[in-house]
């Protein structure tokens, strides 16, 4: 196995799907010229040039939707957006053209995009630029949701998205870009809705995503050591579809749960995982079901309290003991 | 507030502004067969009669939410159309039943659609807003104003890409143009030289909002000019002025890759949707003037009868079997089931109607 970056993960994800493909060609601002604004697309217009991977201006509602028309007539563009954050001036294509099309034309259109770039919270950028939006994007049938935690999973969940014939959001992290992580050297394509228990454990199960998910193993470590507590931690990396099957399996297990996500706890996708593992696996909880979010505000610039606003790993331990009490 | 005129045609290209002799001169209509001539004529009849046995529909509570009716602007999607090649595309926004009849879609689809039955040429999904045909290169019937302005742009783009002769016509109306969407295509469609004809049609207002009260500037295809595009405008009310005008920037695109505003001149009968009373921005004797002086079908009818293409019996004879056909098209949606409740989660995704080629798993629907 290589050691990659979850950023060369996801460029070798690209140039691998653009020359198995000539349909797919990625889109966006700063991604040809200047390599991309987290230098996710370095090398690909030497290697692909520019008619496959183009510079588009700061006109997301333009590109995105053009995207979207090309997509109905079989191009598969990867459209990067520079911050998932600025998805709002697009959101028209992104939700109401691109997640309905398929069904307002009662099956006779599809549309195999793929929408990427980063989505968090942690760099000090403010409110604009730190939004989450996999609950609102998942609120919408017709679209997948995509947050991987790995250099791996990016990687095996990127190619498969790219060649899904549905919409596909894909929600990267700039902290994680420099993450290292074994990939393996041959092809692999990780199915989409599939969730991956990244550490098993018998008396709490830490249900979560993205960057949490390291969070999340860096305190089950702790509260195995200094507090003699097994702790499973369930990546779901897909968040619609959605694998709940490995959540409930889990629960059944440890009998209680942790969900730990970086969201605004009002209509979170914790919030929808807490409604359904009440609803499928009441009798199996010996407690009810804790929640760990982000604090309810606006993103906080001031460097030092955003870590705080933000789960941490103290603040996952603190919530891990509460739900176990 | 009277509708406004359309400034005169001004392209910035010599190509396109060559326009010798009258319309009906022009090589595009001079060179069609009479067998032609009187399709366009038999379209824009029956668009009309459609929508008449629609609008009869509605009101005896047949079909659900809006009905932005087209009646008045036949000549501009039967003209446009009439135009299109094997690669080329057309895109619309929610006043778009004559586009679809003009591709060549099924009335008995069309009024099913209306109907919401299962038998519509959307399953009764998407209702008279959105009218899709992939394969008639028709890609809707949009509900967003302005929205489906950058997916026609992506389809001059796939044209492009796979290097084919073909240019894709997004149509919007004239309060569409001051959506932002709108700009941005305009932008991209310029930028990178995308085969896309955007055809306004202006119809004078947006709603009860007249173009004087919408739209600054001198004229709407004119803004084309801030984007180093070509432009023109033309008296939608005459099928050969629309057929010769769209000719010239259709070919600018199917060859150059030139993409160009053109603004028809054009007008509507009905209120914006059958829900408008239409009493407060317009007067009934500006709708009457259209209608006597300007309507499109008389308008053609008479250029018919004039070139002897047409006969009075002939003409009476199209419209009896326009009026059957929207009859029989009624007659079929009333018939029809409507879809079942199983059917609401049909058609979401690919992959689920697809199922033995799906690839993800878990869950796609919740409850
Ligand atoms: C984004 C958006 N805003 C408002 C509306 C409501 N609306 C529907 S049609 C319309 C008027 C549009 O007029 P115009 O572009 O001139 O087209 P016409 O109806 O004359 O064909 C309005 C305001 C909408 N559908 N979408
Ligand atoms: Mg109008």
């Amino acid at each position: 196995m290589a050691v990659l970056t979850y950023r060369e993960a996801i460029r070798a994800a690209l140039a691998e799907e653009l020359a198995r493909d000539e349909n797919v060609v990625l889109l966006g601002e700063e991604v040809a010229q200047f390599h991309g604004a987290y230098k996710v697309s370095e090398g690909l217009l030497e290697k692909f040039g520019p008619d496959r991977i183009v510079d588009t201006p700061i006109s997301e509602a333009g590109f995105i939707g053009m995207g979207v028309g090309a997509s109905m007539l079989g191009i598969r563009p990867v459209m990067e957006l520079m911050f998932w954050s600025f998805y709002s001036v697009a959101f028209d294509q992104i939700l109401n053209n691109a997640a309905n099309v398929r069904y307002m034309s009662g099956g006779l259109i599809n549309c195999p995009i793929v929408i990427r770039g980063p989505a968090n919270g942690g760099t000090n950028v403010g409110a604009t630029h730190s939004h989450t939006p996999e609950n609102v994007l998942a609120n919408h049938p017709g679209v997948k949701v995509i947050v991987p935690a790995t250099a791996r999973d990016a990687k095996g969940l990127l190619k498969s998205a790219i060649r899904d014939n549905d919409p596909c959001f894909f929600l990267e992290n700039t902290i994680l870009y420099g993450e290292k992580g074994e990939v393996p050297d041959t092809e692999e394509l990780i199915p989409l809705g599939l969730a991956d228990v990244k550490r098993t454990g018998t008396d709490l199960t830490i249900v979560t995503y993205g960057r949490c998910v390291l969070h999340s193993l860096a305190a089950a470590e702790i509260l195995e050591k200094d507090h003699d507590i097994s702790v499973e931690v369930v990546d779901l990396r897909t968040i619609r579809p959605l694998d709940f099957d490995t959540v409930l399996a889990s629960v059944k297990k440890t009998h209680r749960v942790l969900i730990v996500e970086e969201q605004k706890p009002f209509a979170s996708v914790g919030s929808q995982l807490a409604y359904m593992i009440q609803r499928e696996a009441f009798d199996e909880l010996d407690g009810p079901i804790h929640r760990l979010a982000t604090i309810d505000a606006p993103a906080i610039y001031s460097p030092p309290v955003e870590t705080e606003q933000l789960p941490n790993v103290p603040r996952v331990l603190k919530a891990a003991l509460a739900a176990v009490a | 507030m009277s509708k406004k005129a359309v400034p005169s045609a001004d392209p910035k290209d010599e190509a396109a502004c060559a326009s010798a002799g009258s319309p009906a001169a022009a090589p595009i209509n001079a060179l069609l067969p009479n067998e032609g001539k009187i399709e366009l004529h038999r379209k824009m009849v029956r668009i009309r009669r459609f929508e008449e046995r629609s609008l009869r529909a509605y009101q005896s509570k047949k079909i659900g939410g809006f009905l932005h009716l087209y009646i008045g602007q036949e000549a501009v999607a039967v003209g446009c159309c009439s135009l299109m090649g094997p690669n080329d595309h057309v895109i619309t926004a929610y006043r778009d039943h004559a586009h679809a009849i003009a591709v060549g879609m099924d009335t008995k689809a069309l009024m099913a659609e209306l109907y919401g039955k299962i038998t519509g040429c959307s399953k009764g999904k998407g209702g008279s807003m959105h009218y899709f045909a992939p394969s008639l290169n028709y890609w809707g019937g949009h509900g967003i104003v302005g929205g489906q302005i950058p997916l026609g742009t992506g389809l001059a783009y796939a044209v492009k890409y796979r290097k084919l002769k073909g240019a894709a016509m997004a149509f919007m109306g004239d309060g569409a143009v001051n959506q932002g969407a709108v700009h941005e295509a305009y932008n991209l469609a310029a930028l990178w030289n995308l085969p896309v004809v955007f055809v306004v049609e202006n119809n004078g207002y947006s709603m009860g909002t007249s173009q004087d009260r919408s739209s600054a500037g001198p004229g709407l295809a004119q803004r084309a000019e801030a984007y180093g595009m070509n432009w023109g405008t033309c008296f939608g009310h005459d099928v050969y002025e629309v057929r010769a005008t769209m000719d010239k920037f259709l070919t600018l695109a199917r060859e150059k890759n030139l993409p160009s505003v053109v603004e028809i001149d054009t007008y509507r009968y009905r209120g914006h949707s059958v829900a408008d009373p239409d009493k407060t921005y317009r007067t009934r004797e500006e709708i009457e003037d259209y209608r006597r002086t300007k309507d499109p079908i008389q308008v053609f009818q008479a250029a018919l009868l004039a070139e002897g293409v047409l006969t009075e019996a002939l003409a009476e004879q199209i419209n009896a079997e326009a009026v059957a056909e929207a009859e029989l098209a009624a007659e079929f949606a009333e018939a029809s089931p409507f879809p079942s409740v199983d059917d609401i989660q049909k058609d979401v995704y690919w992959e689920v109607d697809n199922p033995s080629q799906r690839t993800s798993q878990g869950r796609l629907f919740f409850d």
